[in-house]
């Protein structure tokens, strides 16, 4: 079971390092999104710590689901999938596995820079950590119920825009607690509740989603 | 390799409709170990749909396909243990190289087998020389024997699924396909293929399904 998961991860590291080009697309598209705020709100310093969490949050969510059809898209197109679904493993194994590999790739690289954009937000040091944090806990999420959105849109045409569509409501609790933990960060409140709901939202959908991705390939392959 | 008495690949009262169109009902077969099934058709005729539903990947409309006396959909993890199937569509990577793909499409199964062994059975294909191209820059037969070089580790699983296996592949690298299946059937193996060409294997017995336009 370890030995497909650990395949089916390394495989796709090596695919992804093979077409690096793609890895970059959803991480300057985040960078772009938050670099623009500023810009097009004006510099007033109070204004902008204001804001920041939002824009970092919504920013993070935008560009991870920018990259979502790209997780079963390519392997349903060479029939690689097919194969997958016929390995004598868990068909959650291999799906858990390629979600990490997709967030290691379009996720976790984004939480590494957040703290350096958050600079240019001014925000404290101690909210930077929290954004940091709560990115950290909260783009896993993403990935996970965003492939859901994936698995049962594959093959359809026009796929990517209705991805987003179906993804994005049901991000909305890990939007409201990862910005809540940064904003209450900000006014000096606790941010203990907040992340410890985004942990629960991880724990959960770590546990659940797998099941319900695996049932949407098997949909989509038929 | 020995095939279990029991493992013997049964499908009851099949039936697949795809939209307004009856591909087939009430289909009946039966697969031993030596056996091959030949399902041949014209295109269009839910050639690979019935192998789909074979192998586990689609469901029928009607009927069961039971594997020992037991319904695959139960079964799956135990089923796919049993099967090698290599479907229409390849399953060969394009960024990665022959042999990166060869080993990964075994490792996927579950068998994990040395370098060494990977390039030795690329060469018996034909092979040598682009083991470490990326596959993007084979030709389609080329891709179609990356794929099949997995047929050389497949066993001890007992029962193949091949759709269409000789569709791209020159008149050498057909007969050595033959001797593979030929191979496969003398040590007890099923077999079970699509494909439009005439071949002649060493089958104990070799059924042949013709899928036809309802009427």
């Amino acid at each position: 079971m370890l030995n497909l998961f650990l395949c089916v991860l390394q495989r796709d590291l090596l695919l992804a390092m093979r077409r690096r080009s793609d890895v970059f697309v959803s991480l300057s598209f985040f960078i772009m999104v938050v670099m623009l705020f500023p810009l097009g709100v004006g510099p007033e310093p109070e204004q902008l710590k204001n804001i920041a969490a939002g824009i970092l949050w919504v920013a993070a969510l935008l560009s991870s689901t920018l990259a979502l059809n790209r997780i079963f898209a390519a392997d349903y197109a060479d029939g690689t999938l097919e194969q997958m679904m016929l390995a004598p493993e868990p068909i959650s194994i291999m799906v858990l596995a390629k979600v990490l590999a997709h967030w290691l790739v379009t996720g976790l690289p984004l939480v590494l820079l957040s703290p350096l954009l958050a600079l240019q937000f001014g925000l404290p040091g101690e909210a930077i950590g929290v954004l940091f944090f709560s990115l950290l806990v909260g783009t896993p999420v993403l990935s996970l119920i965003g492939a859901i959105g994936a698995a049962l849109t594959l093959g359809l045409r026009g796929g990517g825009v209705l991805v987003s569509i179906l993804v994005l409501p049901l991000t909305i609790p890990v939007l409201i607690f990862g910005a809540g933990a940064v904003s209450a960060s900000v006014s000096g409140m606790e941010v203990a509740g907040h992340l410890q709901l985004l942990g629960g939202l991880l724990a959960g959908s770590l546990a659940l989603t797998p099941w319900v991705i695996g049932a949407g390939l098997r949909i989509s392959v038929e | 390799m020995q095939t279990p008495a029991t493992a013997v690949l049964q499908g009851r009262a099949l039936a697949c409709t795809r939209g307004e169109r009856t591909l087939f009902d009430g289909l009946d077969l039966d697969l031993q170990g030596g056996e091959a099934l030949r399902i041949g058709g014209d295109n269009g005729a839910g050639k690979t749909t019935l192998l789909r539903i074979l192998c586990g990947l689609s469901t029928p409309n009607a009927g069961t396909v039971s594997w020992g006396g037991v319904a695959i959909g139960t079964m799956r993890e135990d089923f796919c243990r049993q099967l090698t199937y290599i479907g229409h569509l390849s399953g060969i990577k394009d960024d990665l190289s022959a042999c990166e793909n060869l080993l990964l499409s075994l490792r996927l199964t579950g068998k994990t087998i040395e370098r060494k062994a990977a390039y030795s059975a690329l060469a018996q294909m034909g092979l040598d020389e682009q083991a470490d191209l990326p596959t993007r820059v084979l030709s389609q037969g080329q891709k179609k024997r990356v794929a099949l070089t997995r047929l050389l580790f497949s066993d001890p699983t007992p029962l193949w699924i091949l759709d269409e296996p000789f569709a791209a592949l020159d008149q050498a690298a057909q007969q050595q396909l033959t001797a593979i299946m030929n191979r496969h059937l003398d040590d007890n193996g099923m077999l079970i293929y699509s494909t439009h060409q005439e071949i002649t294997l060493s089958a104990k017995n070799t059924i042949t399904l013709m899928l036809r336009e309802p009427c």
